[in-house]
């Protein structure tokens, strides 16, 4: 056996599975993104106190969620980027959206309080080209005609390690940032103009709490726990939102996914739509050599999107809307066994 | 002596004897042949880069992982640069420390400083980072940095040095967060090899009326020159593998717009550990294991040289001075 003992949470599972004695063997293990790997720990606790099964989550980031899952070390893998459908087909694989979260701006500067301050993409895009370096910008000071915006130079503060949250924020600078597309791009890393990198969403909020006049991106969790000073964002309808859990809903519920689960939801239509949502991935392959593995797993995230909604509401994560849970139910009779029969998840 | 010479062991035989050996030769070509199989394996898993970029990989100051365009020279340049910080603080400091400690501390004050010394080596890497980012980087700042940019603005060359935003992280804290990690360990070699040149040759001296530092530098500096340049190679591959601490206070920003010593910059342990996880299959993940081939090679060179700097001491041993 072999424990993958990262979160107190997992440790406690494990501990519990002790406890229910040798009987039971029941063990998945999956690896990838650390945006959803506390709320996985999570569902993994409580689902292994009410049905003894043992989920072990490695959180290895989304780059080496998918190369596991490629090497079929793991039996489901991870990614806060949806895999297109063509590399989907090609792998032999299938993708579904496990939780939403978003990805929200965060400021220091004295004087101003969470959600005061306003943005658009524009201005967005500008500070993190270098383009707009000072906080009395003409652009700024009219978008926020109240404010008092301090007459000092922005630090602008981003993530050094290749992450979703990156993904989340340059995809959605390059849709509405045409400048930004071109020059720099989307991706887990990109070839930031300027900024100070900060390592984890621990790291940037650690930059952004301790440089006065700095401008960051985090998880929203990260906001929220840390009381950051968050700032309003401008979505496609043209109304100011502040992040929550509600915008994000928005956001997920405007997307189609019932034509393809490659969806991303930043900058979707909506008045209430926060521009920089996302939704983060699981992997799997469509035939099963272990069907019974293919099934716990099934049965595991079938049980996380009834049960699991409360430990993701705690933990500052949106679960999926029922609509498009019954989507993905729907589409788990892709997942087969060898034989091509349907793998079963209830 | 807890044997006495009238135990007599059995002799082995000569196959024991032969199979000690062939259990030594293999442990001693086991080194040599995972060595060999890092090198082959970082070769081919770089391969892709080194086809598509060559050496021009080494000068190319671009980094952008969307267009899939890479050059290593940013990170290259800022393990160089923080190492050089490293050892031009800490092997003046820990010589001092080594000095003080053999010839001119009192007696009971030399286990308590040797302990301290020796107990700041086990501190954890990531804890000098956490320590750096949030106390060293902010005092850094205010107190160094911007009273230097003042008195330099305007000045060529000296105000470039130290210009960029004040926020205290980059090539300098890095540096001198480097130049913490390894004083301990340069300090602790340099006492250990000081103790041991035989009393003997020092009395001989201070007999004939030199001073403390004419003793070390005639006579203690000459005797263990090996195992000092030891020391300070131990502590240059150190800083030069140190990844954690770095990546804390450096800055991880891959541009090469200033010269500046509180520019954030990057290094190459910084850039694998940030990157690896995340980098999809293809050029990404090539030119990080190219990044990887790179280290290895530095360090690499870094042992010859101290080698032919070692083996170039040695002839001129007993030469006329």
């Amino acid at each position: 056996m072999k424990f993958a003992v990262q979160y107190p949470a997992i440790v406690a599972a494990a501990a519990t599975a002790f406890a229910f004695g040798a009987a039971q063997a029941q063990e998945i293990t999956g690896a990838g993104a650390s945006f959803p790997a506390p709320i996985y720990a999570k569902w993994a606790s409580d689902y292994n106190k009410a049905t003894g099964v043992k989920v072990n989550y490695q959180s290895i980031g989304s780059g080496g969620g998918i190369k596991q899952i490629d090497s079929k070390t793991v039996d489901f893998g991870a990614s806060d980027m949806p895999q297109t459908d063509e590399v989907l087909k090609s792998k032999g694989q299938v993708q579904f959206p496990a939780v939403i979260g978003g990805t929200v701006p965060v400021v220091n500067i004295k004087g101003i309080a969470p959600g005061q301050m306003k943005l658009d993409g524009q201005t967005l895009g500008d500070i993190f080209l270098g383009k707009i370096t000072r906080w009395d910008d003409p652009a700024l000071k009219a978008l926020n005609p109240g404010l008092p915006l301090p007459d000092a130079a922005i630090a602008p503060v981003r993530r050094a390690d290749g992450s979703g949250t990156t993904f989340n924020f340059t995809n959605y600078l390059s849709r509405v940032h045409p400048e930004w597309k071109a020059k720099v791009g989307e991706g887990t890393a990109v070839n930031w103009p300027v900024g100070a990198g900060g390592k984890g969403n621990e790291g940037v909020s650690a930059f952004v709490n301790r440089l006065p006049n700095s401008i960051g991106y985090v998880e929203y969790s990260y906001v929220k726990q840390n009381k950051m000073t968050y700032t309003l964002l401008k979505n496609r309808d043209g109304h100011y939102v502040s992040p929550d859990d509600d915008a994000f809903k928005a956001a997920a519920a405007g997307a189609d996914w019932n034509k393809s689960f490659y969806q991303l939801i930043t900058d979707q239509p909506g008045k209430n739509t926060w521009p920089i949502s996302t939704a983060t991935f699981i992997l799997m392959h469509a035939k099963q050599d272990k069907p019974e593995k293919a099934t716990e797993v099934l049965k595991f995230f079938n049980w996380a999107y009834s049960n699991g909604g409360k430990a993701a509401a705690e933990l500052d994560y949106v679960p999926m809307p029922p609509a498009v849970v019954a989507t993905i139910q729907k589409s788990w009779g892709e997942i087969k066994d060898t034989a091509g029969k349907p793998v079963a998840f209830k | 002596m807890i044997s006495t010479p009238s135990t007599k062991h059995a002799r082995s035989g000569p196959l024991a004897d032969q199979i000690f050996g062939w259990v030594a030769k293999g442990c001693a070509l086991l080194t040599l042949g995972l060595l060999i199989a890092i090198l082959t394996s970082l070769t081919i898993s770089a391969w892709p880069a080194i086809s598509k970029y060559g050496f021009s990989f080494l000068t190319s100051t671009v980094w952008d992982p969307v267009q899939e365009e890479f050059g290593g020279f940013v990170m290259i340049y800022g393990t160089i640069a923080t190492s050089i910080i490293a050892l031009v603080i800490a092997v003046p400091v820990s010589f001092g420390i080594a000095l003080f400690l053999t010839e001119l501390s009192p007696a009971w004050l030399k286990r308590p400083l040797g302990t301290a010394i020796e107990l700041l080596a086990a501190v954890p890497s990531i804890v000098y980072g956490m320590w750096g980012l949030l106390v060293f980087g902010p005092v850094l700042a205010q107190y160094v940095q911007t009273p230097l940019q003042k008195a330099f603005s305007g000045v060529p060359y000296l105000g470039a040095l130290v210009s960029g935003p004040p926020v205290g992280i980059g090539l300098l804290s890095a540096g001198i967060i480097l130049a913490i990690m390894i004083i301990p360990f340069i300090a602790a070699v340099m006492r250990d090899v000081f103790e041991v040149t035989p009393p003997l040759l020092k009395e001989s001296a201070y007999g004939l009326g030199a001073t403390t530092w004419e003793v070390v530098s005639k006579v203690v500096l000459p005797y263990t020159k090996t195992g000092v340049i030891g020391g300070i190679m131990l502590g240059l591959g150190r800083a030069i593998g140190e990844t954690m601490a770095v990546t804390f206070v450096i800055g991880n920003f891959n541009q090469l717009d200033s010269l500046s010593l509180f520019q954030a910059a990057n290094s190459i342990t910084s850039a694998l550990a940030n990157e690896f996880a995340e980098a999809g299959e293809g050029l990404h993940q090539a030119a990080l294991m190219y990044l990887g081939l790179v280290l290895f090679f530095i360090t690499f060179v870094i042992l010859s040289f101290s080698k032919i700097l070692l083996s170039q001491l040695r002839k001129g041993e007993g030469a006329k001075t």
